[in-house]
């Protein structure tokens, strides 16, 4: 059982969790993620890591809800629990001293991109942030962004916030002026492939973090693969991150479609009855501790 | 003193041979088709004294030197018929951790039961079954038949996995009187027992209860910690006071066919796809949320003739598949299945269609899988198994519908650990590096055994390889102490 030890929400439909994980909080590196389960009837749901405090045993992630799991895990506080967090998985970000990198993250993307600004901060690079969103309440750890960044650029679609327009309007500007070395972008697909295109004339390093379907997230399955330069990889060992002038995104797009139906289907029920489903959650992991503790006494019987 | 035990069988030698096999009860075809309870039904007690009373007690029993756990079957089944089930099931533990399990999956027409005199000119005795009944009756009249442990050691052995070959080590271990803490990285214990084999083969409830017999008498289980990434094998001993540790991870990565189209949505590896049904219980979807891509009123194509193919083909039937086929590359007589596997699936209705292999996946333009290309095969030459490789006949192809398709097609090692485990020795082919006979590793303390050894095996194969490890981990515990003696009198003097 992993205990939420606080939430903040950081943007319209987007929260903020620390959770009580000490293993994980040790180990963790930029570019990683856990796979969480909420309860007993629960799906292994991949989610990146935002950052971590191994002093406090915690760490952070940042969940936008848009699936059945992602909207129940909004709607828990501190205090409740979730069943299973298991990590750190996947290959941490690659952190060395590229020059100028730009850091360029869409909506909720932002919160997993910002520990690997950071490491790059640290290791030397002038880092150049663009953050992007929607609109402006879709924004998310905009200040520590800035912190950590060189030069932020923040764009909206809807110019409610900082500029208005796409990231890779700002990405080109750069790339024109030759001032990039490096770019991570992490965020949706659309705009990973879209930074993609932008860096691709100049043949500039770029990777992104691809968010395939997972299972296991060791390996076993196979669920995540992804065609990278033609060949399959699997995104929970093998990535999460990838050269995105290798990947295909098509494919991406099409796998991330499998479970389109079900998925659907699992957001109405929830929606049919939120309260009952936190309150099922809640009930189910109460039951898992007193179990537990019924084991631990007999044991000690 | 005479090794000669008296016997609890009260029927001369002639008149047991004459017994016939009892044949165990079984769901109907038709009706388990269609649901995910368990097939065998198990024997009943007075079945399995007549299945007993057929045991001629051979004084060198085959049956006792084919099982890889060397479980005494003769004393087993001389207690069954003393009607003392649970010392009889005392008796399967004190070689044999999972009796429930192994009395399920076995592949018993291979070990125990080919070494039965009996075999030889009718049925062997259904050693299996009994085996079975002696676990069940332990379990359902909530009773414990487990030894008493050794005196405490104060070592302290981690496990990594819950597999079958760990579970078999901690049994070991545990009665030992050494400190037992078992790794798993999934949420549920279990490994391949819970997201591999299938309900109807073996319940859930009958893994979680082994574990919970072993919990009982002191294995401490710790799930989520996925070893090489949460936590290393070398922090494990450095710092988390290990003395020694056994790695039993299982095999890990599924293969693929490597032909076009294999990222179509609808083509699955086998680990996946029963993972999602079993581990994850999609097939109780939306009562669970993991979900699945449906099977039911469609095609479904496993490709493989193992045991892993078999229980993905009858798990799709059990989906409500339309038609559900085994697509092999060699015939029948080459398939690694279990005999009462391929039978099973027969009698359910499931296609078989021998000497085929996939060329291609075609799907539609959503990317949704629609035809599997196929080519003929014949067989070739003998390859390194011995098994005749199959050649593709030039000009064969042939397209079929299918909208679910399922590779089983193997494994191949997991690198997670080997990975970040300095001086930690592999095999070319990635699996971890063993002695045969102790199962030490390069890396003194550190021991592996089962599939991440010897690639995709059995479950009581593992279950053998876990009992061998003990046996040496206490070996080398032992030395510890020795050594620590040497250093405490070198300290005096």
């Amino acid at each position: 059982m992993f205990p939420i030890v606080a939430t903040r929400q950081v943007a319209r439909g987007i929260k903020l969790f620390e959770i009580k994980a000490p293993r994980i909080a040790k180990k963790q590196r930029p570019g990683q993620f856990v796979i969480v389960r909420l309860d007993d009837t629960g799906e292994r749901v991949p989610l990146t890591l935002a950052d971590a405090n191994p002093e406090a045993g915690t760490i952070t992630i940042v969940v936008q809800g848009i699936g059945k799991t992602t909207m129940l895990l909004n709607m828990l506080e501190a205090g409740d629990s979730i069943l299973d967090v298991v990590g750190p998985l996947g290959k941490p970000s690659e952190i060395e001293n590229f020059g100028t990198v730009a850091v360029v993250s869409g909506s909720v993307g932002t919160a997993m991109a910002y520990p690997t600004a950071r490491e790059l901060k640290r290791a030397g690079n002038k880092v150049i942030s663009i953050v992007g969103a929607r609109s402006k309440d879709l924004l998310v750890l905009e200040d520590e962004v800035r912190e950590v960044s060189d030069e932020t650029y923040v764009l909206t679609d809807d110019g409610t916030a900082g500029e208005k327009g796409l990231v890779t309007k700002k990405l080109q500007e750069l790339v024109d002026a030759g001032e990039v070395d490096y770019v991570l972008a992490v965020g949706p697909v659309p705009m990973m492939r879209a930074c993609a295109n932008v860096t691709a004339a100049k043949q500039i390093k770029t990777m992104v973090s691809l968010n395939s379907i997972m299972v296991d997230g060791t390996g076993m399955c196979g669920g995540c693969r992804v065609l990278v330069n033609n060949s399959s990889q699997f995104a929970c060992v093998d990535g999460p991150e990838f050269d995105a002038s290798q990947v295909n995104f098509d494919v991406l797009v099409q796998r991330n479609n499998m479970y389109r139906e079900q998925e659907k289907a699992s957001i109405e029920r929830l929606q049919a009855d939120p309260e009952g489903e936190v309150r099922k959650l809640r009930k189910s992991n109460a039951q898992h501790v007193c179990a537990l503790e019924a084991t631990l006494a007999e044991v000690a019987k | 003193m005479t090794d000669k035990p008296v016997s609890n069988n009260p029927l001369p030698n002639k008149e047991r041979i004459k017994l016939p096999r009892q044949r165990v009860p079984e769901q109907e075809a038709q009706i388990r088709a269609c649901n995910f309870h368990e097939v065998n039904l198990g024997f009943p007690p007075e079945m399995a004294r007549q299945e007993s009373l057929r045991c001629i007690e051979c004084p060198k029993p085959g049956c006792i030197e084919k099982c890889p756990v060397s479980v005494n079957v003769r004393a087993v089944i001389d207690l069954i018929l003393a009607g003392d089930y649970l010392g009889a099931a005392s008796k399967v533990r004190e070689d044999n951790a999972l009796p429930a399990i192994t009395g399920r999956v076995c592949p018993v027409e291979d070990q125990c039961e080919s070494g039965c005199v009996l075999g030889k000119k009718g049925e062997p005795v259904g050693i299996a079954y009994l085996e079975r009944f002696v676990a069940d009756w332990e379990r359902e009249t909530g009773q414990f038949g487990s030894p008493v442990s050794a005196p405490a050691t104060g070592k302290k052995v981690g496990l990594i996995g819950s597999g079958p070959a760990s579970l078999a080590c901690a049994g070991d271990l545990i009665q030992m009187g050494h400190q037992v803490h078992v790794f798993e990285a999934l949420h549920e214990l279990g490994g391949v027992l819970v997201y591999g084999i299938p309900e109807f083969r073996l319940p859930k409830d009958i893994v979680h209860h082994e574990i919970n017999v072993l919990r009982r008498r002191g294995v401490v289980f710790e799930t989520n910690v996925v070893v090489g990434k949460t936590v290393t094998i070398d922090e494990l001993m450095h710092e988390e006071g290990f003395d020694a540790v056994f790695i039993a991870t299982g095999a890990g990565l599924p293969r693929f066919l490597n032909v076009p189209g294999e990222h179509l949505n609808g083509v699955y590896s086998a680990n996946e796809f029963l993972t999602r049904v079993n581990l994850m219980r999609a097939y109780r979807f939306p009562e669970f949320d993991e979900p699945l891509y449906p099977c039911k009123d469609r095609d479904v194509i496993v490709v493989g003739g193992g045991n892993t193919a078999m229980d993905a083909v009858r798990s799709a039937l059990r989906l409500g598949a339309k038609s559900a086929s085994i697509y092999y590359r060699r015939t029948e007589k080459e398939m690694p299945a279990r005999v009462e596997e391929v039978h099973h699936a027969k009698d359910e209705g499931v296609h078989f269609e021998m000497l085929v292999n996939p060329t291609r996946f075609l799907g539609d333009e959503k990317g949704n899988l629609t035809h599997v290309e196929c080519i003929r095969q014949e067989l070739g030459e003998p390859d390194d198994s011995g098994r005749r490789s199959p050649v593709a006949i030039k000009g064969s192809e042939f397209t079929v519908p299918c909208q679910v398709a399922i590779i089983a097609a193997g494994t191949s090692a997991n690198p997670l650990i080997q990975s970040t485990t300095p001086g930690l020795a592999t095999t070319k082919r990635g699996y971890i590096s063993a002695n045969e006979d102790t199962l030490a590793t390069s890396k003194p303390g550190v021991f592996a055994g089962g599939d991440i050894v010897t690639g995709g095996a059995t479950v009581i194969l593992a279950m053998g390889a876990g009992r061998k490890a003990a046996k040496s981990i206490n070996e080398y515990l032992k030395g510890l102490n020795g050594a620590a003696v040497e250093t405490e009198k070198a300290a005096v003097n």
